[in-house]
């Protein structure tokens, strides 16, 4: 490939998503000045924000579990099927998990091991019903993923409640029994302290994270069940031909995406010690959204997870100095993730002709 | 008499490949039109132009003597144009009634259906052309061809004079294709129009004033059912004038490398697709499947190749039984396959060359190593592919898509060449590709034959089995009617036995071998 393909392609990758957000950033200037804010004002108010280490930090620590989620998403996206339920599965996975590294005292590694585990296996299995409904029942995946998610809430306040009427959880410290210092991921705050003073804490899941978003690479791209799925989600008949197994690979991606998924609750979970029952929520679905802007490459979720950090913070600090609406964040994620998918369809189209007019013209060149 | 259609120079063309190519077609007011030609000849793209479903890149279109330029199907309709697809669009819910109203409601105050119109003009329609149903009935409980009439009501109820049937004898049974016929004949002589689109040869020549026949995108002939036979049409279809690949000197040996035994596949409604077929094919041998479209050709090589679930039989490749292994396994032992449909099974439109080159043996060298994708390997595979097997391209990072149809094919071609497979199972190798491309597909399997590789080859076009085949079998209605030697037969010959009409004189064949 050439150097100006190269730098072609990547213009062509960054156009929608940059275009989106500056798109937002006129679409919400101008609803601020229709509801009588300065939308100046609101723009600096964000940026001086987050120009602060702590608020970099807090947007790291968001942007973890988001990512996280992002790449449990786009397992299955990679092969068109449509994991919703990734909701359902952090939460009854962070139950779980909690609840077992409450219930034990092991050595730091196989006590934290232990900890993912449990998370990754409930993760897992959760999804993994919506598989077996899709492989053995031909149903729908994002309407039994979305069902289940229902089913997930509503067991887990079940299970709250059952242990609670147990005495399981002492009443005035609602939630799981706290995991002993063993099973705690410990913080990486240091790094943060490197460059100037902190009140927050930066959480040691991110290095989770990391290896969640390395070990996706490395499995999309540079093995054999990265090509099937891929194959599998670019044309499933012609994958079918190739020998690609498709129940086998709609109940594989099921499992690994839910495994993944499993993890989401982990920084919570690390944070406060226990499952309480204000357990954060939404993880799941703001991961799809972070998932179709970075679309489902590792590098571009970690982006729109960034991004979306950064939105929520600003809906944070605008309510503190009041100079717009703290919806105004909610606008912009809404704006920038509609006309970025869209977007994507715009380039992917151009490119589409360009390709075949390059093609064409070069064999005309030789011929 | 007047003309309802007609169309002149109709040119349509998608990237890589001419759909309609300088179609001529004129359908007289009050006839029954038929539409001849095999899967991809252009019969669809030409219906959805004048549906508007697509817009045509060049040519006029006049209906009823006007100018045209429909650019949405609701233009069509209120020229008087109705289409029933061959795929139901019915609400099984609702009823009759409800479904023939459906998006074109008479109301009455406040916007309510007023349902005693909408009865009053369904049963007027329902007489006018002969046409008996029940409104009330819920169409769930009706039968295939009953649905089918509810579909012919509704376009009729909106006002069309002229109809579209998109391959309407396909989901029928021949009691039902009888009774289409019949409430046919009574619309024509009720003054519509009807244009149909068909390739069961009998049933063209049964039902059609006029016949057309198209090939390769551009109308060959138009015929009247009275001059031709169902030879005369199938030699039309896939033409004959095409170049013809040489006989050469056989390498048959007696090795089996693939064996078939009393082989049943059902269709979705259960009943046989492929019935009873027994067949050999040996190493160095190429055995040629011909048959009209739809009569369990491609049921049968799906089930060798695994992608469809077999009924009863054996399926033994170089004595072993392959018969319960998944299609990988089969491909580990050595199957390559080239699919009918080139988009549909054979590609990956929106990847890179690379990475098509690797599908159906991601699994082996030199695209992997253990659980490892080897990209280097790959590309250096795919651009060997390129060298020999002269795919047109300015490099392997393009997506196929890009590429022209016969470059698409030759990229297919090489993938499961250079494989080496002990057996090749091709369908329809050369189709809607140039006479250059041609060639090299055929000299690239003759030279494969040479070297021993079993083929089992599917193939609308007859020269091309006479030509490549060392022993051709026929299939008629899902059976091995026919076991003949390609060099003692011609496409005229052979297209007698492919619409079943020398079927009395070779009752006994059954088993090739």
């Amino acid at each position: 490939m050439t150097d100006d393909s190269l730098r072609r392609r990547i213009f062509m990758t960054l156009a929608a998503p940059v275009g989106a957000v500056l798109l937002s950033v006129v679409f919400s200037a101008i609803v601020l000045l229709i509801a009588g804010a300065n939308p100046f004002a609101a723009y600096a108010d964000m940026f001086e924000h987050a120009a602060k280490l702590e608020t970099q930090v807090s947007m790291i620590n968001r942007a973890t579990p988001l990512y996280i989620s992002g790449v449990a998403a786009a397992i299955g996206f990679r092969m068109n099927l449509f994991n919703i339920g990734v909701e359902g599965q952090y939460l009854l996975a962070a139950i779980f998990a909690a609840f077992v590294g409450g219930a034990v005292a092991l050595p730091g590694v196989f006590h934290i091991g232990l900890i993912l585990l449990v998370a990754m296996f409930v993760g897992g299995m959760w999804a993994g019903v919506a598989g077996l409904l899709y492989t053995q029942r031909g149903i729908n995946e994002v309407i039994s993923t979305i069902m289940l998610n229902g089913v997930a809430l509503g067991l887990v306040a079940a299970l709250v409640k059952e242990w609670q009427a147990k005495g399981d959880i002492a009443i005035v410290k609602v939630g799981t029994e706290p995991i002993a210092d063993s099973g705690i991921i410990p913080n990486l705050t240091f790094i943060p302290e490197l460059f100037g003073d902190i009140r927050n804490d930066l959480t040691g899941v991110l290095v989770i994270a990391i290896v969640v978003g390395i070990s996706y690479h490395v499995l999309i791209n540079r093995t054999v069940f990265g090509y099937d799925l891929r194959a599998s989600g670019a044309n499933p008949f012609a994958a079918r031909a190739g020998g690609i197994p498709p129940k086998r690979m709609v109940m594989t991606a099921m499992l690994m995406s839910g495994a993944v998924g499993g993890l989401v609750g982990m920084a919570e979970i690390m944070d406060k010690g226990r499952y309480n029952p204000n357990f954060v929520g939404y993880l799941g679905f703001n991961g799809i959204a972070v998932t179709l802007l970075g679309r489902n490459h590792p590098a571009g979720i970690a982006l729109g997870a960034l991004l979306w950090a950064f939105l929520e913070a600003s809906s944070n600090i605008l309510q503190v100095t009041n100079t717009a609406p703290k919806e105004i964040a909610d606008i912009m994620k809404g704006v920038i993730l509609l006309s970025t998918v869209i977007g994507y369809e715009v380039v992917r189209r151009i490119r589409v002709r360009e390709e075949a007019a390059r093609t064409a013209a070069r064999l005309a060149e030789v011929a | 008499m007047a003309l309802a259609i007609e169309l002149t120079g109709i040119t349509k063309r998608f990237p890589g490949v001419i759909a309609n190519d300088d179609i001529n077609l004129a359908v007289e007011a009050g006839e029954i039109h038929a539409i001849c030609g095999e899967n991809g000849a252009g019969k669809s793209t030409l219906m959805k132009i004048l549906y508007g479903m697509q817009p045509a890149d060049e040519g006029v279109m006049k209906v009823n003597g006007e100018i045209v330029d429909f650019t949405s199907p609701s233009e069509a309709i209120d020229a008087g144009i109705g289409m029933v697809h061959q795929h139901f669009m019915l609400a099984g819910q609702l009823s009759v009634l409800e479904n023939v109203i459906l998006g074109a409601e008479p109301t009455k105050s406040a916007n309510r259906i007023d349902r005693a119109v909408a009865t009053k003009h369904l049963a007027e329609v329902g007489e006018a052309y002969g046409l008996t149903i029940d409104p009330d009935d819920l169409v769930e409980t009706l039968e295939v061809g009953e649905r089918q009439r509810v579909e012919i009501i509704k376009v009729l109820y909106r006002g069309a004079k002229i109809l579209i049937l998109d391959e309407p004898t396909a989901v029928l049974v021949p009691q039902e294709v009888d009774e289409l016929f019949r409430n046919m004949r009574e619309l024509k002589a009720d003054g519509a129009t009807i244009l149909f689109i068909d390739h069961k040869l009998e049933e063209v020549l049964e039902i059609a004033d006029t016949i057309t026949v198209l090939r390769q995108g551009k109308t060959v002939a138009t015929v009247k059912p009275t001059d031709v036979t169902t030879a005369d049409l199938a030699e039309l279809m896939v033409g004959s004038e095409l170049p013809t690949p040489a006989t050469s000197a056989s390498t048959v040996t007696d090795e089996v490398a693939l064996e078939i035994r009393d082989l049943t596949v059902l269709d979705d409604n259960g009943r046989p697709s492929v019935d009873n077929v027994s067949l050999r094919v040996h190493r160095g041998e190429v055995v040629g499947v011909a048959g009209v479209e739809g009569n369990g050709q491609n049921e049968m090589i799906e089930a060798v190749m695994g992608t469809e679930p077999i009924h009863a039989g054996t399926i033994i490749l170089h004595n072993s039984d392959i018969t319960r292994l998944s299609v990988r396994a089969r491909r580990e032992a050595g199957i390559g396959y080239v699919p009918q449909d080139r988009h549909h099974e054979g590609l990956l439109l929106e990847a890179p060359l690379w990475e098509n080159a690797a599908l159906g043996y991601q699994t082996k060298a030199p695209f992997s190593r253990g659980i490892w994708f080897d990209s280097a390997g790959t590309r250096e595979r795919t651009e060997k592919i390129r060298e020999e097997f002269d795919v047109r391209t300015p490099d392997i990072d393009v997506s196929a898509h890009a590429l022209s149809g016969g470059n698409q094919q030759k990229l297919i071609i090489g993938r499961e060449m250079a494989s080496e497979p002990e057996l090749l199972v091709a369908a329809h190798p050369t189709r809607g590709i140039d006479v250059g491309a041609q060639a090299a597909v055929w000299e690239n399997i003759r030279k494969a034959r040479r070297a021993g590789m079993a083929t089992l080859l599917i193939s609308a076009d007859l020269e091309e089995l006479i030509g490549l085949s060392d022993t051709i079998v026929v299939m008629y209605k899902g059976r091995l009617v026919a076991v003949l030697d390609p060099n003692e037969i011609d496409a005229r010959a052979l297209g007698s036995y492919m619409t079943g009409a020398n079927l009395a004189l070779d009752t006994t064949a059954g088993d090739a071998s």
